[in-house]
């Protein structure tokens, strides 16, 4: 039976090992000289585009008032369990407003369900992405910090409307 | 009155090279970390002082104040010796290698090396890196950790294999010196006969071996991270791994000599006296073209480290008997063949 030549039977060259060693030097070093892919971040920031799923926040018209009728969908998609809505009526035109939106920052795992499941287009991931705190008080979002303008949002908004 | 200026001229050599020593092995652990980082696309440490160059003195403040454990498995005393045996060989190696020729000053001839004058010169190099061994394998052997010991034990295994051919190398280069003193060794490569021009075969052996006597990658082996957790050195902390860490870049340091020492023509520059120079110029240029050549191989150290991986154990004793050894024993006879021919 004649002997069958394997794909990991090294050549000649490859046995005597040195050439293949330049070669991965000369690939080290023409990389020493190449542009490094380093984002010196405090300096430089990371500026995400509209697919970006940032903490969430709620979506505030141009009048000031919250898109939010408090169905209380999102609350329960929420696999975290991080939402937590109190409702309360009003005159308005849309009855119904959240009186209390909380996010549990610490709970949030950024899925985007609640934005998914929104009927109303009014809690939406913006592409906020530095989010500290020094104690779990300050982890829990109110409607202070959620609300954002809709000028800040409409990336996103328009990315949704293209690919929800 | 004599003797008490030739101490003292001794002792300025020391400092001088001790603080050389510490600074160039401080600078290689920061350019080790900024080439790794080059040859990855990233940047590098670049925060502590201008573009990270106070960075080794942050890493030495932030081990010193690291707590200093010992395990309750170890051997006590063993475990605080080793580090310091490593430390203690890596320094006094330097003491033979020459870093330049004899100068005059003050109508005194003074060697450019600690001890110039030793008769068995490369003996006691090749003696002390043998010591060193022993710290490693202590360090591994008192430690009390598997790893550890798995470590220790791989680097003794890996300096015998390694240092035979290594010796066989050197009687090359001892050939054409006829001498073991490192002085008459570099004055024997005048002009473009350096050995590694004439022994490349030698050359490539004593290289790689010195990578093996140092435990760089691709022969890291004793502290092989993903198998051994950190090897010998897994049960040390603070100032210990220090001298661990210190010890690892200064025989880096000495084996870069050794090799520009044995191979490069040491502090020579080929054909300089042709230029006509005053004797502290040609001195100065000596010396400095020593340092660029220790520079240069130093960089080839980190070079490697980040090209090439590591060795599987078996390959590595595979290299060291059934390659190196051969090949080593090839370049003596090519050596003594070429000797006859050339004198």
């Amino acid at each position: 039976m004649a002997v069958k030549k394997r794909m990991k039977d090294f050549t000649l060259m490859e046995k005597i090992y040195l050439p293949s060693i330049v070669a991965g030097l000369s690939i080290t070093l023409q990389n020493m000289f190449k542009p490094k892919y380093t984002m010196e971040y405090p300096e430089v920031k990371f500026m995400p585009s509209g697919h970006y799923r940032g903490r969430p926040v709620l979506v505030q018209e141009e009048d000031g008032g919250e898109r939010c009728v408090a169905c209380g969908l999102c609350s329960r998609v929420c696999p975290a369990l991080a939402i937590d809505i109190q409702a309360a009526e009003t005159e308005r035109e849309k009855e119904r407003y959240p009186e209390r939106f909380e996010i549990n920052m610490l709970r949030c795992i950024f899925c985007g369900l609640c934005e998914e499941v929104c009927p109303e287009e009014a809690i939406v991931m913006s592409k906020e992405y530095e989010i500290a705190f020094t104690n779990r008080q300050d982890a829990i979002y109110g409607k202070d910090k959620l609300l954002t303008p809709i000028a800040d949002l409409q990336e996103r908004i328009e990315f949704l409307r293209n690919n929800k | 009155m004599e003797s008490l200026i030739i101490a003292g001229i001794a002792l300025v050599k020391v400092l001088i090279l001790a603080n050389i020593i510490l600074l160039t092995v401080s600078y290689l652990v920061y350019f080790e970390r900024k080439i790794s980082a080059w040859a990855q696309s990233r940047v590098g440490p670049n925060r502590v002082g201008y573009a990270g160059l106070l960075q080794p003195f942050a890493d030495v403040f932030k081990l010193l104040l690291k707590e200093d454990i010992v395990p309750t498995q170890a051997n006590k005393t063993i475990h605080t010796l080793a580090p310091f045996l490593a430390l203690f060989v890596a320094f006094t190696t330097y003491a033979v290698i020459p870093w330049g020729p004899d100068v005059t000053i003050f109508g005194r001839v003074i060697e450019l090396s600690v001890v110039p004058n030793i008769n068995a010169g490369i003996l006691y190099v090749l003696a002390l890196t043998s010591i060193g061994v022993y710290a490693i394998t202590l360090s591994g052997w008192s430690s009390g950790s598997k790893y550890s010991l798995l470590g220790g034990v791989r680097a003794s295994a890996q300096m015998i294999s390694y240092e035979i051919s290594m010796g066989f190398s050197v009687a090359g280069v001892l050939i054409f010196s006829q001498s073991l003193l490192p002085s008459e060794i570099v004055k024997s490569q005048s002009g473009l006969m350096w050995n590694a021009f004439l022994q490349p075969i030698g050359f490539i052996t004593f290289v790689t071996a010195a990578f093996a006597e140092t435990n760089r990658l691709p022969f890291d082996l004793p502290e092989a991270e993903p198998e051994l957790v950190g090897g010998f050195h897994t049960e040390y902390s603070s100032m210990k791994f220090a001298a661990f860490f210190l010890a690892e870049y200064a025989n880096m340091m000495i084996a870069s000599a050794l090799i520009v020492t044995l191979y490069l023509g040491g502090w020579q520059v080929p054909y300089l006296e042709k230029l006509g120079l005053s004797a502290g110029w040609e001195a100065i240029i000596q010396v400095a073209a020593f340092f660029t050549k220790l520079v240069f191989l130093m960089f080839f150290f980190i070079w490697v480290r980040w090209s090439i991986p590591r060795f599987r154990y078996d390959q590595l004793m595979d290299i060291g008997w059934k390659v190196m050894f051969p090949l080593a024993l090839l370049n003596v006879l090519w050596a003594a063949v070429l000797a006859m021919l050339i004198k």
